[in-house]
């Protein structure tokens, strides 16, 4: 209180000086007295700074435990100090390159797979002309996205189970005789997560398409239309250069997620059977941490996770920026 | 319609109206593959359990029945889990949209001498995190295992929402809150009586994303609070049926087991169970969801593009 006070007591001198003369020192002290006169904001506001030191700044404290032998029932203080043990553990683990190569091939798929068809429903549904049915088309689209991965994941099972749509349909288009453990075999399970991503996130992924299509001026396409070209033509023509800088750009930012391949469509759908392609970093360290007790092993691959993550973010950033494009943030 | 100058399949009107009609039948088709699980659900959520097992079932039920749901209801874990799953959506939504904005206000009046320094510390979390086992961790050093608020606390504010609120304030006019300062307004009764109002369309998208990702929480339950079951959640309820049945892996020969270990009376199967549970937990967001979708659809554009 006295502290605070003295400040803006400070400050009330400060201005008068900052008339004749203004430095950098009385600069600082009117930064703090007109601060003083918005207490009402930084009541409205301080509470959350605290709020996301605790909860997002504080963690990465906890990075100190990848240099740790971590033992649970220690306490944070009393542990011992092993260097870069975890992270040449790490390295040597054959099964963490498995892991790191499942993470990175998911994610491709689901960035190359979720990208093109995000793009290419976003046209389709921009040339129908019956403004009902589009509307009704796209909230439909839209539902996958809003459910939870709990219950899709019970979709997919139910879909793919032997006696599941999936194999019904193939047996009775007679391509197979009998039906197929789709689950059970470990060569399936890539395939299948990225259908059910599509599945799940395409109708969504066509917001930010559509809207750039909006933006499109409308006398091109009369212009084209006149010049007699198709419907497809115009498409590919006028649409999709229009649409191109957001294509771009959300390329760009996806790339930074490179390591997201996701989690809980991974857990929910992996089983001991697809384990050696269903496994990804998330569910490594949830193994080794959660399962196993290793925390220092799980922190280690958490932290390597993030901060290859953060490095591409950054990247893929500045890339957007240089470009020309707005950027994310 | 468009005037064909030549007769190139490609620039005559019939090309367009095949186009149209290839178009049409894809949709439909994406509605069908999008709608279909769904439907099915339904259909074995309705019909009769050893019913069900007989196969066929697609998208209507042949025996109705509403026993599935008497069961799933009846189960007081089920039933409570519901409960808990409704009362997390309903306030940790209310929370977290009025705090979210409360934030999102003061970073966007320019007069504040803070305003950068809190809208950088906010943005750059989205650029990293602590990770599951730090996390973990600073939930067991708080005391917030095994508590309701674990729920509520930790995703208190949305940094995505905070841009999309911010952008929504920012392109309020400058001399609504002006006149509220001439008229002596303080910073909070702006904000409540004069912003908040405002901001609805902002609001009901923020809101329909917090409560969607409220409803849909299991993670959060299994870490934190496994080990109490009145905490547990609809979501978390139905992800352990999913995990029981990949480790039995056919459905048909678990819900054998299932109707040898109860004798000849078994009403209900896993998987009728787990049809009626799905419908449960997904049918308060399918009813919700198309009524806000023109708020999503613009906040998801000021969000993404903007930013």
């Amino acid at each position: 209180m006295e502290l605070g006070k003295g400040t803006v007591q400070v400050g009330k001198t400060a201005v008068q000086l900052a008339k004749s003369n203004n430095t950098g020192t009385s600069r600082f002290k009117t930064f703090f007295k007109e601060l003083s006169k918005q207490k009402m904001l930084m009541l409205m506001s301080l509470p959350f700074l605290l709020w996301v030191i605790v909860f997002k700044y504080l963690p990465l404290w906890g990075w100190t435990i990848a240099f740790q032998k971590f033992k649970p029932a220690k306490d944070l203080f009393d542990q011992k100090w092993v260097g870069w043990d975890n992270f040449k553990f790490l390295f040597q683990e054959q099964q963490f390159y498995r892991v790191l190569r499942n993470t990175l091939v998911m994610s491709s798929i689901n960035l190359v797979l979720g990208f093109v068809t995000a793009i290419v429903l976003a046209l389709l549904l921009n040339e129908l002309r019956n403004v009902f049915f589009k509307r009704t088309v796209q909230t439909i689209s839209y539902l996958p996205y809003f459910i939870s991965w709990v219950v899709a994941a019970n979709i997919v099972q139910m879909a793919l189970a032997p006696e599941g749509i999936i194999n019904v349909l193939l047996v009775k288009a007679q391509l197979i005789d009998h039906p197929i453990l789709w689950l059970g075999e470990g060569k399936y399970f890539w395939g299948i997560l990225g259908v059910t991503e599509v599945w799940k996130n395409v109708g969504w992924n066509t917001i930010i398409y559509l809207a750039a299509i909006t933006s499109i001026d409308p006398s091109q396409y009369e212009a084209a239309e006149i010049d007699g070209a198709s419907r497809l033509q115009r498409m590919f023509y006028i649409t999709l250069p229009g649409i191109k800088p957001v294509i771009v750009l959300i390329l760009i930012m996806n790339l930074g997620h490179i390591l997201e391949s996701g989690f809980e469509a991974q857990y929910l759908l992996g089983n001991g059977m697809n384990l050696d392609y269903s496994e990804n970093l998330d569910i490594f360290v949830l193994k080794y941490g959660m399962q196993m007790n290793n925390f220092g092993l799980a922190t280690a691959a958490g932290m390597f996770k993030t901060l290859v993550s953060f490095i591409f973010l950054i990247a893929a950033n500045n890339i957007a920026k240089r470009m020309g494009e707005s950027r994310l943030y | 319609m468009a005037k064909s100058k030549t007769n190139s399949y490609r620039n005559s009107s019939l090309g367009d109206r095949i186009f149209d009609i290839c178009n049409t039948i894809f949709m439909i088709l994406l509605v069908i593959v999008t709608l279909y699980p769904f439907l099915n659900m339904f259909a074995l959520s309705f019909n009769e359990a050893n019913d069900s097992v007989r196969g066929d079932i697609y998208i209507w039920p042949r025996e109705w029945t509403l026993r599935n749901f008497e069961y799933v209801f009846s189960e007081s874990n089920i039933f409570f889990s519901t409960f808990v799953s409704a009362a997390r959506t309903v306030i940790g939504t209310v929370v977290s949209v009025f705090c979210t904005a409360m934030l999102a206000y003061t970073v966007s009046r320019p007069e504040y001498k803070l305003k950068k320094f809190v809208s950088v510390t906010f943005i750059f979390t989205m650029y990293f995190s602590g990770g599951l086992i730090p996390g973990y961790l600073l939930i067991k050093e708080l005391n917030m295992l095994n508590s309701f608020w674990v729920y509520i606390i930790p995703g208190i504010i949305g940094v995505f929402n905070m841009i999309v609120i911010r952008s929504f304030i920012e392109a309020l006019p400058e001399g609504l809150m002006e006149s509220a300062k001439i008229d002596g307004a303080g910073d909070f009764i702006t904000f409540s009586r004069i912003v908040l109002p405002l901001t609805v369309p902002a609001l009901a998208t923020v809101s329909l994303f917090v409560a969607v990702y409220q409803w849909n929480s299991w993670f959060d339950v299994f870490l934190y609070n496994s080990s109490t079951p009145s905490l547990s959640t609809l979501q978390y309820e139905l992800m352990k049926m999913l995990s029981t049945s990949n480790t039995a892996m056919s459905s048909s020969s678990a819900a054998d087991a299932f109707a040898n270990a109860q004798g000849n009376k078994a009403t209900v199967t896993p998987t009728s169970i787990r049809a009626t549970m799905t419908i449960v937990a997904s049918v308060p967001i399918i009813i919700v969801y198309p009524f806000l979708q023109k708020y999503f659809v613009k906040g998801m554009v000021v969000g993404g593009v903007k930013g």
